[in-house]
């Protein structure tokens, strides 16, 4: 279980301190799989980097599994089973796909093993893994290999961070068929950070991050349609 | 024949874990011929008038091997070896060199190897040198390699140097004429810690009509080590040439890349890179995501930029 406390992470701004995440509270039960939305620039990814330890929040507590992770490092909360899927992944000169995914699965893969981690997100697999993850790939490619290292790490909590971003329509189908069977098997806890209908509709719940708040959180049907109707009166709050 | 440390030794500039089973060989220890084996078409000679050997590369030799390490394990010796290449027409051959020293004494250590290569129409020849030195000792490990490269027309030449450990003081230089329809492929690996100093020189000259070259030269420069990259090519034809040099910059180390192109013809097309920089934070912090600790993730990150 994920448990979120009180977590507040305030910078200085031109106008004094600003808080990009402002007491913010959430408990993910294990095996669920919840989706968070919202406008750009409400918070997401940095309270995504706030889980995995990328960025250090100013007050509040993250409890993972009953225990107190706020103090432990990247790596320290990947050994425990966290792991997050960059919205923008960087690139590495002279590393292949092969070698990332090996890192991410913490062992050796075989040919077929590496291939089927990125049949998983629409890469032709055989064209790939002995590629360097460098300038050479293009934008959704780098993109779809991000996701493939979170699968290969197979973590108990994987976060994406706007997997969709960039990703043409057939891998997109592709995508939201994985992310359906990691639904349906009900084995890791999952958080994705969409703004995409077809994924928010997976969800078991959802959650509405608007300036550094959770603004609501629901069950998918109902709230989907509720966040339509807010974003068709032209307003990102739900009342 | 050979001791402990000369075999690790070979093994790390030679990937040779003893004297090779086939192919051409010449060994060279503190200064001495070790051991030589010449294949029908592969004629290696000591020369008469000064330190070094001639290899003599029949025409149309395929596939065949040439290992020609040294090793030096003695401190306060100075070497300088003259080893000139006759590469007949189509031949096709694999040309292993590589220095390594071994210096535990207080005197400094060096080897200067002063290579010629003469490579016939259309041969094709991959070149490897990889220099490394170890020891306890205060003495300086030096090297001092030149390489010339005549390619006649159609030859390809890939020279691939490596140095990664070791070796204080590098002072490299190469120079290579191409004529027509000739290609050059350098790739260049270096990495330098402590207070190593690291200089490497080159001229490429594409003289031949489609003459080709590209140039990838890929550095780390660790502590307080020093670097300096002075690619310079010139295109004296309808040619093409390309250099990128590419380097990470840590602790207090020092990197200057001036690379120069010249043109003096109209239809020669030549691109420089030069890239400097730290390991970008991100590459870091994505790895620390997968379980790396900050010290893998660097490890990692070098070895795939070294690879
Ligand atoms: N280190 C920082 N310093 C100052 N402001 C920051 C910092 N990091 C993020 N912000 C600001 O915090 C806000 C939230 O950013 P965040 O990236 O979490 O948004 P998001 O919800 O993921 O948006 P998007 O949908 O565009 O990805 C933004 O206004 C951003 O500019
Ligand atoms: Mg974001």
């Amino acid at each position: 279980m994920l448990q979120l406390k009180d977590l507040t992470l305030t910078v200085e701004g031109e106008n004094g301190p600003h808080n990009i995440l402002n007491d913010v509270s959430l408990t993910v039960e294990d095996k669920k799989f919840i989706v968070i939305t919202g406008p750009n620039g409400g918070g997401k990814t940095t309270l995504a980097k706030v889980i995995m330890g990328l960025a250090t929040p100013t007050a509040g507590q993250i409890l993972w599994n009953g225990e107190d992770v706020t103090d432990l490092d990247i790596a320290q909360r990947a050994k425990k089973g966290i792991s997050y899927g960059f919205q923008q992944p960087p690139r590495f000169k002279g590393m292949k796909v092969r070698d990332l995914l090996q890192i991410a699965a913490g062992r050796k893969l075989n040919h077929a093993e590496a291939c089927s981690y990125l049949t998983k997100v629409g890469l032709c697999a055989r064209d790939y893994v002995d590629r360097d993850v460098d300038t050479s790939l293009s934008g959704g490619e780098v993109k779809r290999i991000e996701i493939a290292t979170v699968l290969a790490k197979d973590a108990d909590l994987m976060i994406f961070d706007e997997p969709e971003a960039g990703i043409d329509l057939w891998s997109f189908a592709k995508l939201t068929e994985t992310f359906r069977e990691l639904h349906d098997r009900q084995e890791k806890t999952i958080i994705i950070i969409s703004h995409q209908e077809r994924i928010i509709k997976l969800a078991d719940e959802i959650v509405l991050i608007a300036g550094g708040q959770i603004q609501h959180k629901g069950p998918a049907g109902d709230m989907y349609d509720k966040i339509m109707a807010q974003v068709v009166a032209g307003c990102n709050k739900l009342v | 024949m050979l001791n402990e440390i000369q075999k690790r030794i070979l093994q790390e500039v030679a990937d040779l874990a003893n004297v090779p089973e086939s192919g051409a060989v010449n060994i060279r220890s503190n200064g001495k011929k070790a051991f030589r084996r010449n294949t029908d078409n592969i004629i290696i000679e000591s020369k008469s008038d000064k330190d070094g050997i001639d290899i003599h590369i029949k025409p149309f030799t395929k596939k065949e091997n040439v290992h020609i390490p040294v090793v030096v394990t003695e401190t306060d010796r100075h070497d300088v070896v003259y080893n000139d290449f006759f590469i007949g027409e189509g031949a096709e051959v694999k040309i292993v060199a590589g220095c390594g020293i071994h210096n535990c004494g207080d005197c400094d250590s060096s080897h200067d190897g002063i290579h010629t290569f003469h490579v016939g129409r259309n041969a094709k020849v991959t070149y490897v040198e990889k220099h490394y030195g170890e020891g306890e000792g205060t003495g300086k490990k030096i090297l001092n390699p030149q390489t010339v490269l005549y390619l006649e027309e159609g030859a390809s030449v890939t020279l691939e140097t490596v140095q990664i450990k070791g070796v204080d003081d590098t002072k490299r230089y190469t120079k290579a004429v191409l004529g027509e329809n000739a290609e050059l492929v350098v790739q260049e690996k270096l990495l330098t810690h402590g207070e190593q100093y690291a200089e490497s020189e080159m001229d490429v000259f594409l003289n031949g009509k489609d003459a080709r070259t590209r140039v990838v030269s890929r550095s780390v420069a660790q502590d307080k080590s020093v670097q300096l990259f002075y690619p310079r090519v010139e295109g004296n034809a309808a040619c093409f040439g390309h250099v990128a040099c590419d380097a990470i910059i840590m602790g207090e180390a020092k990197v200057r890349a001036i690379p120069e192109i010249t043109c003096n013809h109209v239809d020669a097309g030549l691109v420089h890179e030069a890239a400097i920089g730290k390991i970008a934070g991100e590459q870091i912090l994505k790895l620390m995501t997968l379980g790396l600790t900050a010290e893998e993730a660097e490890e990692k990150i070098l070895e795939g930029f070294l690879r």
